[in-house]
């Protein structure tokens, strides 16, 4: 949903960034607004998701210029939890099996740090759970899932669900979700579409970043972008994902660059 | 460097410490007799001995110990080493010496006998010779230390036939003075055929709040635990090594397991600046069963050892062996194990894993699984793994809001809680996995 005189909630200005010393962000320009919904799209490799990581304050990743600015502060100067507490949640393409540490444990953990940071007294064992159950209902996941460890053994389409219940938990204002809708059928799509739906208000503001236009039929984007190189390269309305999905990034790709010349 | 001592030097050692012994008691006299004599072909071991090659003693030898003196400790003391489950089972060894008042075995059913050698019915007294130090690995330098001195027994005997559900506590509890002594607790646990016990083996001292914390008082724990699991029987078996932090601990569980037994340890080491275990499990029948699981947590200048072995004699046995470390500081675990499977015993199925988790750059393990096959119809599987924490695990945790060292916290006690969350006494996991936090992150 736009509105011309909602708050920004990211700003991102000319961000280069590498790993091993090899450039990945090539100076990247992104500003999402509250209540927007935006969609980024290019080729492997473009650099998405360390785009994403980097926002969420990985370590492997150097920021060499530019700047991000989340919600009024410099997103940079924060530490991975502290940005995860400002209200950064991204669901990550891969999320990674914790065995060992039950997954009821883990939500509850992460959700009582936020409870903290907010000033809010913790929830003990017995009100989190309530509160679990009705979240569970958000993404139709079955409450056994809880006792598991994190991921472990999960599906490829219950992880990503997990991620989502998590985002359902932690109520994030910018939620980045990396690929979320890849290896889901159409029946866990719908449901992973409806959660985001149902999470997305004019307070926070969606990043999603696909390969499918198929998601994009669920969760209406209001803004699409084309990745390549490190680089937006393009942005428009919905209809470029379309436009995309038809003709695949050359084009793009060479309007960029003719215009480079 | 630590200096070598001669071998003359270690064999008169040995010969101190022997001579620290209480005089004899007639129960005894035999077998002490007869180790005694055994001990003088023997010294103490050093790092040129294969199986002590990582641990050296030589800190041992600098050390003058005494004879424990005699020490009166209120039951409050005694208290806090109590479990829930056990505030009406347990019996209580005070420097090796069995401490009535500090007892308490009012919830015993019957069919089992727990008490101290001096209490045993005469008729059990009889059948004493077929137990008491005839475990076979029983020439071991220490054992044979521990059975020369022999003073006190305790005691735990199960009835053929006889369940015993109320889990019973052997706490052996050192209580020493400003001298360095040595403290040498016996223990010797028999479950007739078709009998079951939870058992709690657990060494501690009065050194007040967190049990291994850095006590400035020596001692040397000698321990030796004798455990027989008859036809059909089984035991749970809990030991808890939580001798105070400048404490030496040298310890031996031995179990012979008969036909179709089922034996499963759970093997707790947290505290003593110098510790070792030698667990030897002997499968002297068809189809027993045996579960090693063991958690090693040390920081600081810790060294803690454990060597184990199991001997698969029969078919159809099996062998389940799971040991984990988790080393801070510049602590140095140490793991060997021994899984035998000679020629019968055919159709055997074993398999033994050492995970290590190390918590800091300065932190050292050895570690040696070994399986010795000769049977050629067997299922044998081991390994061992050296970690640190997964970076990749704790950046989700802390993109979730966990500070580093939450996760990290989270992370170590999930490590841990594999083999504390098999302890069959629930307060034991609660207890230990409060103590795995507390230690990796509040020192
Ligand atoms: N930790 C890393 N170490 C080395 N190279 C990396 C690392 N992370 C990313 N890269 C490289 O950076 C480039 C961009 O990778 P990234 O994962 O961001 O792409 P992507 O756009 O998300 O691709 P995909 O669509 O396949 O998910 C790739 O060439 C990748 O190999
Ligand atoms: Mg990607």
């Amino acid at each position: 949903m736009i509105s011309k005189d909602s708050d920004i909630i990211l700003s991102v200005k000319n961000l280069t960034a590498t790993v091993e010393e090899t450039p990945i962000l090539k100076g990247l320009n992104l500003e999402i607004k509250a209540g927007e919904i935006h969609a980024i799209m290019g080729p492997n490799g473009s650099g998405k998701s360390t785009f994403s990581k980097i926002l969420a304050g990985h370590p492997d990743y150097e920021v060499t210029g530019g700047e991000v600015i989340f919600q009024g502060q410099n997103l940079l100067e924060l530490e991975t939890q502290e940005r995860a507490l400002a209200g950064i949640f991204l669901a990550f393409q891969y999320p990674i099996e914790i065995p060992g540490v039950s997954n009821l444990d883990f939500l509850r953990v992460a959700y009582n740090s936020h409870r903290k940071h907010k000033g809010l007294e913790e929830l003990d064992t017995f009100d989190f759970e309530d509160l679990v159950e009705e979240r569970l209902d958000v993404v139709k996941m079955d409450a056994s899932f809880l006792n598991r460890s994190v991921n472990e053994g999960f599906s490829g389409g219950e992880k990503k669900r997990n991620e989502i219940l998590q985002m359902a938990l932690l109520e994030p204002s910018l939620a980045i979700l990396d690929e979320t809708d890849s290896g889901l059928d159409i029946d866990a799509l719908k449901i992973v579409a409806n959660g985001v739906n149902q999470l997305a208000k004019p307070e926070n503001a969606t990043l999603m970043i696909t390969h499918y236009q198929r998601l994009l039929n669920y969760v209406v984007p209001d803004f699409v972008h084309v990745m390549y190189d490190g680089k937006i390269l393009q942005s428009g309305g919905k209809e470029l994902a379309l436009k995309l999905e038809d003709r695949g990034y050359d084009w793009a790709i060479e309007e960029h660059e003719a215009a480079l010349v | 460097m630590s200096t070598q001592f001669a071998t003359q030097e270690r064999v008169s050692y040995l010969t101190q410490l022997l001579n620290l012994r209480s005089p004899a008691n007639s129960d005894f006299s035999e077998i002490r007799d007869r180790a005694a004599v055994w001990l003088q072909e023997l010294a103490i071991p050093t790092t040129r001995d294969e199986d002590w090659r990582f641990t050296d003693l030589s800190s041992l030898l600098d050390i003058q110990f005494q004879a424990p003196p005699k020490v009166e400790i209120s039951p409050e003391t005694i208290a806090e080493f109590v479990l829930p489950e056990t505030a009406q089972s347990h019996l209580v060894f005070v420097n090796g010496k069995y401490a009535s008042t500090l007892s308490n075995l009012e919830a015993l059913p019957e069919g089992v006998f727990v008490g101290n050698i001096a209490q045993l019915s005469a008729q059990k007294r009889d059948r004493l010779g077929e137990y008491l130090a005839q475990q076979p690995g029983n020439e071991e330098v220490f054992t044979t230390l521990n059975t020369a001195s022999l003073s006190d027994v305790a005691i735990v005997w199960a009835a053929k036939n006889k369940a015993i559900e109320t889990p019973i506590q052997l706490l052996f509890v050192a209580a020493t003075g400003d001298a360095p002594t040595l403290v040498q607790p016996r223990c010797l646990v028999v479950a007739e055929a078709h009998s079951s016990l939870t058992l709690i083996e657990q060494y501690t001292s009065t050194t007040a709040g967190c049990p291994d914390a850095k006590g400035d008082r020596v001692y040397f724990t000698n321990s030796v635990a004798e455990l027989w699991v008859a036809d059909n029987a089984q035991i749970e078996h809990v030991r808890m090594q939580r001798d105070a932090g400048n404490a030496f601990h040298i310890g031996k569980t031995a179990v012979t397991q008969s036909r179709d037994s089922r034996y499963t340890c759970h093997a707790i080491g947290f505290g003593s600046k110098l510790s070792r275990h030698n667990l030897d499990v002997f499968q002297a029948g068809e189809g027993t069963q045996t579960t090693l699981n063991g958690l090693t947590l040390i920081s600081g200048q810790q060294v803690a050892d454990t060597h184990s072995t199991i001997a698969l004699n029969c078919p159809n046995g099996t062998a389940n062996q799971l040991h984990k470390c988790i080393i801070d500081g510049s602590a140095h675990g140490i793991f060997d194990g021994r899984v035998c499977v000679p020629k019968a015993a055919q159709l055997t199925n074993a398999s033994q894993l050492n995970r290590n988790l190390l918590l800091s750059p300065k932190a050292r393990v050895n570690t040696k699984p070994q399986l010795e096959i000769v049977a050629d119809n067997v299922k044998c599987a081991h390994g061992a793994t050296v970690s640190q924490l997964e970076e990749d695990e704790v950046f989700y945790l802390q993109s979730r809001g966990l500070d580093r060292q939450a996760s990290e916290h989270l992370l170590v006690d999930a490590f841990g809680a594999e083999i504390l969350q098999q302890i069959p006494v629930s307060s034991i996991g609660k207890i230990l996995s409060q103590c795995v936090s507390c230690r990796t992150y509040l020192t």
